[in-house]
């Protein structure tokens, strides 16, 4: 399945598998992105890093 | 069972660990905590049917509320809030290990930077000043002199949020460049790996390389210690080699696991799931 990028509007194709929550990269513009949907795939700018993020 | 996954993000571990649940049957109810409303005293109706709560949150202070809350809904969860609380702030993390007697780096809290200053000195050059909360090895300092420590403490706490006034200074171990992770499930190791840099700082998220670690029966004895410490149950407890003995500098409780997965033979989502499995069926006899 493909996937548009919501910063450059590059086609983006996604596994099969994908899962809703997982990041994808841009390979055009190098945004990261999350995967919102994916019936049909919809992508988002993925949420920017935050100090508490991490095991 | 039907797990329900706590989640902001899903990164590898999670989707490794979903493909296991779903391969052997299992239902697995994603729950995405950006979008619920959690009420004090009613369930959001998305925890209707689970059976178990797996905390996979990104973000600590989600993962610390959260699991109060389903806790308070009267569902298994884990880790436990408990747990949490013990393993996100470094602070309650080397107090919980200090007190069971498992050998941790030496360590001391201050609250201003006079004080942080004094201890330092004490302590000698290099030392370590940590963030009490935090991941990945970021904003940690080696500092090797004193100008080096008046001004790390001085933009600390001109600049930082009221948990960097928290100053906490420990002592530097010169570990072997490598630290050791063993991921266990209620303090038996499911698999453990050694991550190596030439870096101070050996977090896989730097860059570490990993490579397989056999654990030896001190190793297996600190980590049930270690997990007996926080209240057990999945997690990544972290060892420095001091010559002839270890000491644990962290227990994690959402513990990250992909790069263990790639550098040992263990399976070790199956062997996470095993265990999920187990708990799920005794919480379940439990309530009857």
């Amino acid at each position: 399945m493909t996937a548009e990028c919501v910063e450059c509007g590059g086609e983006i194709s996604l596994a099969d598998d994908t899962e809703i929550g997982e990041i994808v990269d841009c390979p055009t513009c190098g945004t990261e992105l999350e995967v919102v949907d994916v019936n049909p795939p919809v992508l988002e700018r993925a949420p920017e890093l935050e100090e508490d993020w991490g095991e | 069972m039907n797990v329900g996954m706590l989640y902001s993000r899903i990164r590898k571990d999670e989707k490794l660990l979903l493909s296991e649940l779903r391969d052997r049957g299992h239902e697995v109810t994603k729950i995405d905590v950006r979008k619920q409303q959690f009420n004090v005293s009613t369930p959001p109706a998305v925890f209707d049917d689970v059976d178990i709560v797996l905390d996979r949150c990104l973000a600590t202070s989600r993962s610390l509320y959260v699991t109060r809350f389903v806790e308070a809904y009267g569902i298994p969860v884990v880790n436990r809030p408990e747990t949490a609380e013990l393993c996100a702030d470094k602070v309650k993390n080397s107090l919980a290990l200090a007190s069971a007697g498992v050998p941790t780096p030496e360590t001391e809290v201050a609250f201003t930077k006079e004080s942080a200053l004094e201890s330092i000195e004490r302590f000698g050059y290099p030392v370590v000043l940590k963030p009490v909360i935090g991941s990945w090895g970021r904003l940690m300092a080696k500092i090797d002199s004193r100008n080096a420590a008046e001004a790390i403490l001085e933009h600390k706490e001109t600049l930082g949020h009221y948990e960097h006034k928290v100053f906490y200074i420990q002592e530097f171990v010169d570990k072997p460049g490598r630290d050791i992770r063993v991921v266990a499930t209620d303090g038996e190791p499911v698999a453990a790996m050694a991550r190596s840099s030439e870096h101070w700082l050996t977090n896989a998220a730097k860059g570490a390389t990993t490579t397989a670690f056999e654990v030896d029966a001190e190793v297996e004895a600190l980590v049930r210690d270690a997990s007996e410490a926080v209240g057990g149950g999945l997690l990544g407890v972290d060892l420095m080699e001091t010559g002839d003995d270890y000491t644990v500098h962290e227990v994690n409780h959402t513990v990250e696991f992909k790069a263990l997965n790639e550098t040992t033979e263990i399976d070790v989502p199956a062997a996470v799931v095993d265990w999920l499995e187990e708990r799920a069926a005794e919480t379940v006899q439990a309530r009857v």
